[in-house]
């Protein structure tokens, strides 16, 4: 019963403020021998699993490390390309961490955007009048909630699918962005939040929320 | 309590079927337009949940919902994608919309010899059968005009 993660998106849809409040990471190290049974290849500067699943490994986990030493994108921490790296007998027996790959902060920012345009789309696409945008989307694993005010700002939550509760927690992260935000007169509209309050608040308010939904669960 | 309308799109993002029931509002774009516009939705949503997701996921996208009505969404293994818009109170229809596919579509559609998988679903059949099945549905009321 968990809150994953709190975004906040202004107007323009640009990604103001992130939050990762719990970020699970299944990961899977194993030791592997020469030739590599897994097919392996580039996509979005990381090399991913193509094919192959077993024992954990899914298709698109992304290579983490080699031998325990982290990889830096494509190459190996010592520059090589890992896919040349790992044709090379010589290299074997290697081993290698999988595991979803982590969002960089760039890819942050492209999928508060995404979401912003997707979320009028819903709206516009409604075969109901004066429908709102998306406010709720619901997946196997996680439930994404996002509340628009009145001024455009979007405060997007992710959490269990069966956390209680979000509503609630939705209107209280507007009131701690209105109160150590807003009226922060270091801080400018629109721009991204750098206020250690609004910080320290909104981790109290994700802390009771998720001791809160259990309460309402278990009833 | 009520079904508004339903799309099925096939792998490559044309519109296959599309009907409606109960609609209020039309987009106010051309139906190709919104056939498009739909599957161009849907396909950004699968990335965007596929990204964002915490964990790895099964059965991915499942619905999402706005303060007026709620899109249900179920995908084959083959790549067909149906949609349904129904109103909120319809909180899953993912077993209506398997049981759209498997024993409407694969019966009356894949299972027709004259029927070329591709096309639009011209079938008669295929289409009175959906539209009384979608009135037995409990959740379906016909709204007072």
């Amino acid at each position: 019963m968990v809150i994953f993660s709190v975004y906040v998106v202004n107007k323009a849809g640009g990604l103001i403020y992130q939050y990762d409040n719990y970020v699970p990471r299944a990961e899977a190290e194993k030791t592997f021998s020469y030739p590599l049974d897994l097919v392996l290849k580039h996509h979005d500067e990381k090399v991913v699993v193509s094919f192959g699943q077993r024992d954990g490994i899914r298709v698109g986990h992304a290579v983490l490390s080699i031998n325990g030493v982290d990889v830096m994108g494509k190459n190996t921490a010592e520059g090589k390309d890992i896919l040349e790296y790992l044709k090379d007998a010589t290299n074997y027996p290697v081993s290698i961490r999988f595991g979803r790959a982590r969002l960089s902060s760039n890819e942050k920012l492209m999928l508060a955007s995404m979401f912003h345009s997707l979320f009028a789309i819903g709206s516009q696409l409604s075969p109901e009048v004066g429908s709102s945008g998306i406010e709720m989307l619901e997946t196997d694993v996680f439930k994404l909630h996002c509340f628009q005010t009145l001024t455009g700002i979007k405060f997007i939550v992710l959490a269990d699918p069966r956390q209680s509760g979000i509503d609630a927690l939705l209107r209280k992260i507007y009131e701690i962005y209105s109160d150590f935000a807003l009226k922060n007169p270091f801080y400018s509209l629109e721009m991204p939040i750098r206020c250690e309050l609004f910080d320290q608040n909104l981790k109290s308010s994700l802390e009771v929320a998720e001791k809160a939904g259990n309460f309402g669960a278990g009833s | 309590m009520t079904v508004h309308n339903l799309y099925i799109f096939d792998r490559n993002g044309n519109c296959l079927y599309y009907n409606e029931w109960n609609r209020k509002k039309q987009a106010g774009i051309s139906k190709e337009e919104e056939y498009k516009l739909m599957y161009g939705m849907l396909f950004s949503i699968r990335s965007f949940v596929s990204k964002m997701s915490p964990l790895d996921m099964k059965d991915g996208f499942l619905s999402f919902q706005t303060s007026k009505y709620r899109l249900h969404y179920y995908e084959t293994p083959t790549g067909l994608k149906f949609v349904m818009n129904t109103d909120l109170s319809v909180s899953n229809a993912r077993e209506t919309l398997q049981h759209i596919y498997s024993n409407l579509y694969v019966e009356y559609i894949v299972k027709n010899p004259v029927c070329v998988l591709g096309n639009t679903l011209d079938s008669e059949l295929f289409s009175s059968r959906l539209d009384a099945f979608i009135r037995a549905l409990p959740y379906y009321s016909p709204r007072a005009a």
